[in-house]
Parts: C-alpha cells; sequence; structure tokens
C-alpha cells in the first residue's frame, strides 16, 4: 500500500505524523540480515519478529502495525541496537514505535501502554516515582479488578521486608511546569 | 575522589539496602559522595514510549544542576536505567543542535538549561577505574573465602553504548569480587536481559528469562547485581522462575556484599531486605558456610512470593 493512502487514513495529528517520519528514518537502512530477531531475548512471544516490523515501516503498513503487540515485548535489552551492522538504533525505533501507537490510542496502546503512561504521570505528580502511588495509579488505568489480586502476594512480602513507602512528597510539583512545556511543544511539532 | 550523587528513585524506595550499602562502602573506600540537590526522577525506560522529549529532558534536568550548582563533577550513578538515561543527554542530544535547542527550552520552564558539561559514570565503572581493586583488597577484613559468586551485569550499563566494559562478555566485576576472596562463578548468563518492566504487563516473558539466568546460577552461591530492577526481578520472582525451570539463587548487591568483606555487619548492609535473604541464608553467609547455602536452598528454608 502506498504512504499517501495511510497518510489520509492516519489520525493526522502533527506529532503523529513526525514521529512516522522520524521512525521510517531510523529503518530506513534495514537490509534485512535478521540479526535483531536473532537477538532479542523477547522475540519468542513477538507476534511480528523484529526484522519484519522494520519492513513493515518502510512499506507504510500503518494499520498492521498497530495491531501488532510486537514492539510492546522490547523490555529495551539493546542487544539489537549493539549487533546491527547497519548502526540502526532499533531500540528507539521500538520506543518510537509505543509513542506512535499511544498516539493512536487503540486498545492494545491503553493496555500495554498503561505501565508507561501510569509511571509517567507519577512523576510528574510527585518528582520522583513513588513505587506504591505508581503502582496504584497504574490499576486505576488498567481498570482489570484481577490485576491488583495478583500483585498481593509480591506486596505482602515487600511489606514485610519494608519495601514499602508512604509516598515522598519533597519533590512533588517539581517537574509540572517541564511536562506543561514539553507537551506544548510536541502538540505543535 | 568526589562525585555528585544521584542515587535515583528506586535506591529511596525498594532498594534501600543498594543506596545504604553504596554509600557505607564508598565512604570506606574514600570515596566522597555529594547527593545532587533537589534531582528528580530520569524517567527510566518508561519515558521513551510516552514522550521524546521528556526522555531527555528529564535526565538532563539532573545534568544541569550538577553543572551549574556543583561546578560539573562527575555523576556517580548505581542504577543502570538511571545511569543509561543520563549517559543517553550526552551521547544523544549534545551534538544534535536542533535536539538539544529543543531539550533546552524544556529546561526553561525549570529555568535550567545544560551545556553537556558533565561526565557520567555507573558504580561499576568507579570500581574499576578510578577506585581500583588494589584499594578494594586492602579494605578487605573479612574475606568471602572462596564463595562462589556468578556477577549479573544487566543490560544497560553495557549497552548500547560501550563504555569501560565489553557489552559481549562483561568482566569489570571481576577484579572487585577476586579482591573480596570470591571465586568468580563461569557463565553465560551475566548480560542476559532479566525482562526489566514486562515483569509487570507480560510476567510470562521476564519469568523465562528470569528461570534461564536463575537456572544459569544453579552452582553458584549467590548472584550479584547492580541494579534494583535487575535485582528486583531474580529474587522476588523465584518461585515461579523454579515452576519456569530455574534454580533457587541468594541474590544480592554487589556493595553489599562488598561491605560484608570489609566488616559491615549484615545489619548495617540491611541484608534483611533482600527478599531472597532468610534468616538461615544470612546465618550461612555470616558464618560463611557456602557449601550448605546451596543445600538450604532447595529445601523449604527458603520461601519467596508465590504467585
Amino acid at each position: 500500500m502506498s504512504g499517501a493512502i495511510r497518510q489520509t487514513w492516519s489520525p493526522a495529528t502533527d506529532e503523529y505524523q513526525s514521529t512516522l517520519i522520524e521512525l521510517k528514518d531510523m529503518v530506513a537502512a534495514c537490509m534485512q540480515c535478521g540479526t535483531c530477531t536473532a537477538s532479542c531475548p523477547n522475540g519468542f512471544a513477538m507476534d511480528v519478529t523484529p526484522r519484519r516490523m522494520w519492513r513493515m515501516i518502510q512499506f507504510g503498513m500503518l494499520d498492521q502495525i498497530l495491531e501488532s503487540r510486537a514492539f510492546w515485548y522490547c523490555s529495551s535489552c539493546y542487544m539489537c541496537t549493539l549487533r546491527c551492522p547497519r548502526g540502526l538504533k532499533l531500540t528507539s525505533a521500538m520506543g518510537a514505535l509505543k509513542r506512535l501507537s499511544l498516539l493512536d490510542g487503540n486498545r492494545i496502546a491503553k493496555k500495554n501502554g498503561a505501565f508507561y503512561e501510569a509511571f509517567m504521570d507519577d512523576v510528574e505528580s510527585c518528582g520522583r516515582a513513588q513505587e506504591l502511588s505508581l503502582m496504584n495509579r497504574f490499576f486505576l488505568k488498567r481498570k482489570d479488578p484481577a490485576l491488583p489480586l495478583s500483585f498481593i502476594p509480591l506486596g505482602v512480602k515487600m511489606l514485610g521486608k519494608g519495601k514499602l513507602h508512604i509516598p515522598n512528597r519533597t519533590q512533588r510539583g517539581r517537574l509540572k511546569a517541564m511536562f506543561a512545556k514539553a507537551r506544548e511543544m510536541e502538540i505543535s511539532s | 575522589m568526589r562525585y555528585a550523587y544521584y542515587p535515583g528513585c528506586s535506591l529511596l524506595e525498594s532498594a534501600q539496602e543498594f543506596d545504604v550499602s553504596v554509600r557505607a562502602v564508598m565512604e570506606r573506600l574514600g570515596v566522597a559522595l555529594e547527593e545532587i540537590p533537589d534531582w528528580t526522577c530520569c524517567g527510566a525506560s518508561a519515558a521513551e514510549p510516552v514522550s521524546k522529549l521528556m526522555n531527555y529532558a528529564l535526565p538532563a534536568r539532573n545534568l544541569a544542576i550538577v553543572e551549574k550548582e556543583m561546578g560539573g563533577i562527575d555523576v556517580l550513578a548505581p542504577c543502570s536505567a538511571c545511569y543509561l538515561n543520563l549517559l543517553k543527554v550526552n551521547k544523544e542530544v549534545i551534538g544534535n543542535r536542533g535536539l538539544h535547542g529543543e531539550v533546552n527550552e524544556v529546561l526553561s520552564a525549570s529555568d535550567q538549561r545544560y551545556s553537556g558539561n558533565v561526565k557520567v559514570l555507573h558504580l561499576l565503572d568507579v570500581l574499576q577505574n578510578d577506585v581500583g581493586a588494589k584499594l578494594v583488597k586492602e579494605k578487605v577484613t573479612d574475606g568471602l573465602k572462596g564463595m562462589k559468586v556468578a556477577p549479573y551485569y544487566g543490560c544497560q550499563i553495557l549497552r548500547p553504548y560501550v563504555v569501560f566494559d565489553d557489552p559481549g562478555k562483561p568482566t569489570s566485576m571481576e577484579p572487585v569480587l577476586k579482591a573480596l576472596g570470591a571465586n568468580v562463578y563461569e557463565w553465560d548468563y551475566g548480560n542476559r536481559c532479566c525482562g526489566a518492566s514486562l515483569m509487570v504487563g507480560h510476567r510470562d516473558v521476564a519469568i523465562r528469562s528470569v528461570a534461564e539466568i536463575l537456572n544459569g546460577a544453579s552452582d553458584a552461591d549467590a548472584i550479584v547485581t547492580v541494579c534494583p530492577l535487575c535485582q528486583m526481578n531474580l529474587e522476588a520472582y523465584q518461585a515461579q522462575a523454579v515452576k519456569a525451570g530455574g534454580a533457587r539463587v541468594p541474590v544480592l548487591y554487589l556493595s553489599q556484599l562488598m561491605g560484608l568483606a570489609f566488616g559491615f555487619g549484615e545489619d548495617v548492609m540491611q541484608l534483611k531486605k533482600n527478599l531472597t535473604m532468610t534468616a538461615g541464608v544470612r546465618d550461612m553467609i555470616n558464618n560463611k558456610v557456602w557449601s550448605q547455602l546451596r543445600q538450604t536452598e532447595s529445601g523449604e528454608e527458603l520461601t519467596v512470593v508465590e504467585p
């Protein structure tokens, strides 16, 4: 499919388009050797292998990309980036795919991106990530009552070891202005 | 030796034993750590999927403070993700005029700017290249007498930027462990990914990685880590990992092990806070009976979080 058709289909925010262009740039030189896929510790769980993903980006197959869960399985180990014979920043490309998906705001993105968004909300509010309030935000975003239950055993164990703390307020709000500025710049980019 | 110390959020939360042990051990080694005033979160691996600008601006804010208020001295970060994020600013933003301008525009919202004059170092880099194994050895009062220790480096201090170690076959912990009197456990899993934050959203995938790593260390007396997330993943999910074919192995921070060898008590090194450090394991570490350490682990003694 041609890029032009995809572009009229897309939600077409400026930020979305610039992320897409950036992504195409990042993987434009991919020669399909597959070293990334062979190096990926989580590749076995991906519905589309990293190598195929780069080709799909080159071809502008946006709807297939957004339907895929593959990039949500990237754990940022940087093995593919280290080994890529073309020197491509593939882990950053996985990050850009996550951003693109979150901008699209589809169901898969909402579910898989919930932890990252909860983390950033917590940092924006508290200045430093606070594990208890971060997990609370994550549970609220996911709206799945079974999810908090699955963390109870870990929570109890951590409580017993003195690893849970009341959120610290010293840096509260410290980063609000920076977050607002970045948001303003990214929307108009 | 004097560094601007960036503890990072985890070291104030679930990884306090890492913070306490790093501070104690570095003081014993004559290294002055001055905490960066007013520091804030680096964004960990959560910033990149959410905002490209904040991915750089969050760590840059801390470097800006060091540049302006601490005379631009070198930064020491014990956490792998903090280290990589701070380093990433120097590698990606500095030298890229467009991006540098944008990051400074974000920083200007809190009256800061960063020029790129602060060097970022990981704890292991400092131990290997600034402190040196010789000095570490001089401080050992209570050597580890042949304890088999598996050094676990994780990912983000080794990759993507190759700074102080071989990312394919890292060795920077070995001189330190040998200086402590320990035997370095030979294995191939020292640079494997622990699954990082996949443990939250895709636990089955991360458990598989953890099981492979733990299984790789099945004949070691302990694994040592230098990252709060590696530590958490290797420690807190051992029960599930065992079901997936992993072995039970005690896991502690390198700095805690150094502290023990330097004669600090287990209370000072906060061994009680480690999820794999049961009373039985602590006793054996105190008494240096490594061989029994492994036998007990396979028994009832070591209870780890059940799924």
